[in-house]
């Protein structure tokens, strides 16, 4: 990461990933998801018994959230104007007419991201650049210790000679190291680019 | 030729067991999408599995003990570069090119570059590598099987075709993930446990171990251990670094005792027989390695030391240019998976490769006398029957054998899979009839070249085909996936070339093994020269037709970098291929416009 070629970090740009824009978390209006509920739209028959004379409460259905649809018998149908008739229970459903999506504001950044606005593709090109400066620096780590295997034996010909526990060094050297090297530096990179990812989409969403 | 039962019982087995699980597996695949790359939902961990078995050919479990059989220290760059063109492919192109939802290499060109024309030459290196590479998978069917019952090769290399077009056809991607998956596991069984009883027969002495692991060391050729007989099948000229007694009989009648004085040539008849007492240094083909330290020590000369380079950025960058791994890639659900499958490869593979390293290190003991005939490939199955006798060597001796064969149907199921499908998607309509008339006419073509062209050198062609690979598809999967500039144009002129000069190196290569062997180490191992020209040719060339940028290049780079969670990846091609009810799936969920 230290590469001196590398534009310098700003302040705002920890790991390489640019802040986002100061008006993208903040929504024009608040905005809360809220359950839609559908109101029954027949004309709901008007009930005239006496059996029904029992005084009930009114709430008002456009503040009706989940605990609506757990009423129980006892708490009777509310009436909703006292202009109207009175209407017979009727049990509410709530229906769910998409996933809530998890934020607005996250839909406002993907909309940014989508519509390749400058500030959503200057962010694609941080991370871009990210990615591609971690990839090629691990990399070439491998890539150099790798090629100075044979360097070393073609400069130093008497490395090839030495011994380990009678077995010859570049036996060694060749059929069981660069393995879990380049094992471990695929974990390394895949932990390093899921990190990244991962912050990259916080950032996004909120 | 001695029938050895239990390797035909073996590979009988390995062949059924291949063609039950297709067949299985088939009845669930319907759609285009389940043909091409089994509607995208194979799990990391089966897909590692799938992706090691297919990657681990012929090549890998019996020519990498049969080069480090003959070329000693200096072969265990293949293992290396055959791994680590793994960790290129996953720090490089993993990821952004599933997200790229394309499904065939050329449908990922045409994606970034929207170029038809593009598209069409890349089918056709697509085709070629493909090919190249299937031919060797073939022969060598056919090599094996000979070695096992005494039938003519084209028998193997026409079983082998037989089982895998009846399973790409019936289930196409969707059959053979499971069975690559299976023969992942079962070709790692069957290399370790011979290794494992062979090491411990070694080390303990057992049947007629000579000497000691130090026996290597000396400066001297292997000796035969015991009066051996070898019978020459094709005619060979043979040389000694020490004087040596042989009776040659050539079956003339003529037989008699003679001593081949060291540095000579001696040039030796099909169908002669050679007898050497015991004690005797074993002579070698030309270009082998005689004597025992060079063997055993990497070599320390310049030449060698490019040679390797060479050989290491051909297997590193070719790995991406391989088709059949590539198709493998757009199996996965998402970018994140394709990348956690490449690490599991790179585990599964390094394990793997340890055993083929040590057979050919037993067989440069036990089996020196396939140097003379230079069948050195059949080291792996020739080393258990050389060390046990009895029925123990001979039981060994058949699970290699099956390995063998695992390795063959599951890399040729592969590769005639992936090509299928970009015949079918490229040159013909796309749908699962074109995939079936694709994967039969592919698997037609490969096995009448395989049956009527001669054999080659098997690893040879297959270092070929990564040269190939690394010299075209590379330069333009890497600069795709992370430069912006380039451009169709650019990325012609680059694939082109790079693949041409490497076609030039074959050709060259072919007439200097009929005309003496004058190429130089360029010839046969050209990556050091061709990738950078191709990669430098497309930078150059797309900089210069800067006004070909596509307009897209935004939207493009956004799906293939953005993470998965925010759902910019979307499948091409879904209303081409997919069902309706695939399509409304997709179109909920991850896949919000």
């Amino acid at each position: 990461m230290g590469d001196p070629t590398d534009p310098p970090d700003p302040e705002g740009r920890p790991g390489g990933i640019r802040e986002p824009d100061p008006t993208l978390g903040k929504p024009a209006k608040p905005l809360t998801p809220e359950p839609f509920v559908q109101q029954p739209r027949e004309p709901r028959p008007p009930r005239s018994g006496p059996s029904h004379a029992a005084p009930s409460h009114a709430a008002p259905s456009h503040s009706v959230t989940s605990h609506s649809t757990s009423r129980t018998s006892d708490q009777r149908s509310p009436e909703p104007r006292a202009s109207e008739p009175r209407q017979p229970r009727i049990r509410r459903q709530r229906v769910v007419l998409a996933e809530p999506s998890r934020s607005s504001t996250s839909l406002r950044a993907r909309v940014e991201l989508e519509q390749q606005t400058s500030w959503g593709e200057l962010l694609i090109k941080d991370l871009v650049k990210v990615q591609l400066r971690t990839a090629v620096l691990l990399g070439l780590l491998v890539l150099v210790v790798l090629c100075a295997l044979p360097a070393v034996f073609y400069a130093v010909p008497a490395a090839v000679e030495l011994r380990l526990a009678g077995i010859p060094l570049p036996w060694l050297l060749l059929a069981v190291a660069p393995f879990p090297l380049m094992f471990g530096v695929g974990l390394w990179y895949n932990r390093l680019a899921e990190r990244r990812e991962r912050d990259f989409v916080n950032m996004i969403e909120n | 030729m001695q029938v050895n039962p239990w390797a035909l019982v073996s590979v009988a087995l390995v062949v059924v067991v291949t063609f039950y699980l297709g067949h299985r597996t088939s009845r669930f695949a319907r759609s285009t999408h389940d043909f091409l790359v089994a509607r995208r939902t194979v799990r990391s961990r089966r897909n590692a599995a799938a992706i090691a078995g297919e990657y681990i050919s012929a090549a890998s479990f019996l020519g990498i003990a049969g080069l480090v059989l003959k070329e000693g220290a200096d072969a265990l760059w293949f293992p290396i570069g055959f791994t680590g063109g793994f960790l290129a492919l996953m720090l490089f192109v993993a990821g952004p090119l599933r997200r790229s939802g394309a499904y065939t290499l050329p449908d990922f060109m045409e994606a970034r570059l929207s170029s038809p024309a593009l598209r069409t030459a890349s089918t056709w290196f697509v085709v070629f590598i493909g090919v190249l590479y299937l031919l060797p998978q073939l022969q060598g069917a056919g090599l094996s099987l000979t070695m096992i019952m005494p039938t003519p090769a084209w028998v193997g290399s026409i079983l082998v075709t037989v089982v895998i077009a009846y399973n790409v056809m019936g289930g196409g991607m969707r059959a053979i993930t499971l069975l690559q998956a299976f023969q992942y596991w079962f070709k790692l069984f069957a290399i370790a446990a011979p290794t494992f009883v062979l090491c411990a027969v070694f080390v303990t002495g057992g049947a007629g171990a000579p000497g000691s692991a130090g026996s290597l060391g000396e400066p001297a050729p292997p000796e035969f251990t015991a009066r051996t007989t070898v019978t020459v099948d094709t005619d060979v000229t043979l040389g000694v670094d020490t004087a040596t007694r042989v009776r040659v009989d050539d079956g003339s009648g003529g037989a008699g005792w003679t001593t081949w004085r060291s540095g000579a040539e001696h040039a030796v008849d099909a169908g002669s027989t050679l007898t050497f007492p015991e004690g005797a240094a074993v002579p070698t083909v030309d270009r082998a390695t005689a004597a025992n330290l060079d063997w055993l020590l990497p070599s320390t000369d310049l030449t060698g030391l490019l040679s390797t380079y060479s050989l290491l950025l051909a297997l590193l960058l070719g790995t991406m240019g391989l088709p059949h791994v590539l198709s493998r890639f757009y199996t996965n659900p998402d970018g994140k998976a394709a990348r956690r499958t490449t690490v599991q490869v790179l585990l599964l593979l390094g394990l793997f490769y340890l055993f083929p390293v040590i057979l050919g290190m037993l067989s440069r003991m036990f089996v020196p006398e396939l140097l003379i005939t230079g069948e050195t490939d059949a080291a792996v199955i020739a080393l258990p029957t050389a060390m046990l006798t009895g029925v123990a060597g001979q039981m060994l001796a058949a699970l290699l054998a099956a390995g063998a064969f695992a390795a063959f149907l599951s890399t040729a199921s592969g590769l005639v899979s992936s090509m299928s499908g970009v015949i079918a998607t490229d040159l013909l309509a796309g749908k699962v009839r074109d995939y079936r008339v694709a994967s039969v006419g592919v698997a037609g073509i490969a096995v009448l070249l395989a049956v009527t062209l001669p054999i080659d050198d098997l690893a040879l062609s297959v270092g070929m085909s990564f040269a190939l690979g690394a010299s075209t598809f590379a330069p333009l999967l890497v600069l795709g996936v992370w430069w912006r500039r380039l451009t169709w144009l650019g990325a012609l002129v680059g694939m082109c070339t790079g693949g041409g000069l490497v076609l030039l190196a074959v050709v060259l290569n072919a007439v200097s093994a009929h005309t003496g062997g004058w190429a130089p180490w360029l010839v046969e191992r050209p990556a050091l020269v061709t990738v950078p020209v191709a990669f430098g040719l497309t930078v150059l060339v797309s900089i210069a037709t800067a006004s070909r940028v596509p307009e897209d290049v935004g939207a493009v780079m956004l799906r293939l970098h953005a993470p998965d969670p925010l759902g910019f990846m979307r499948d091409r091609a879904v209303q081409r291929f997919g069902r309706a009810e695939e399509h409304t799936r997709t179109s909920q969920g991850r896949h919000r416009k």
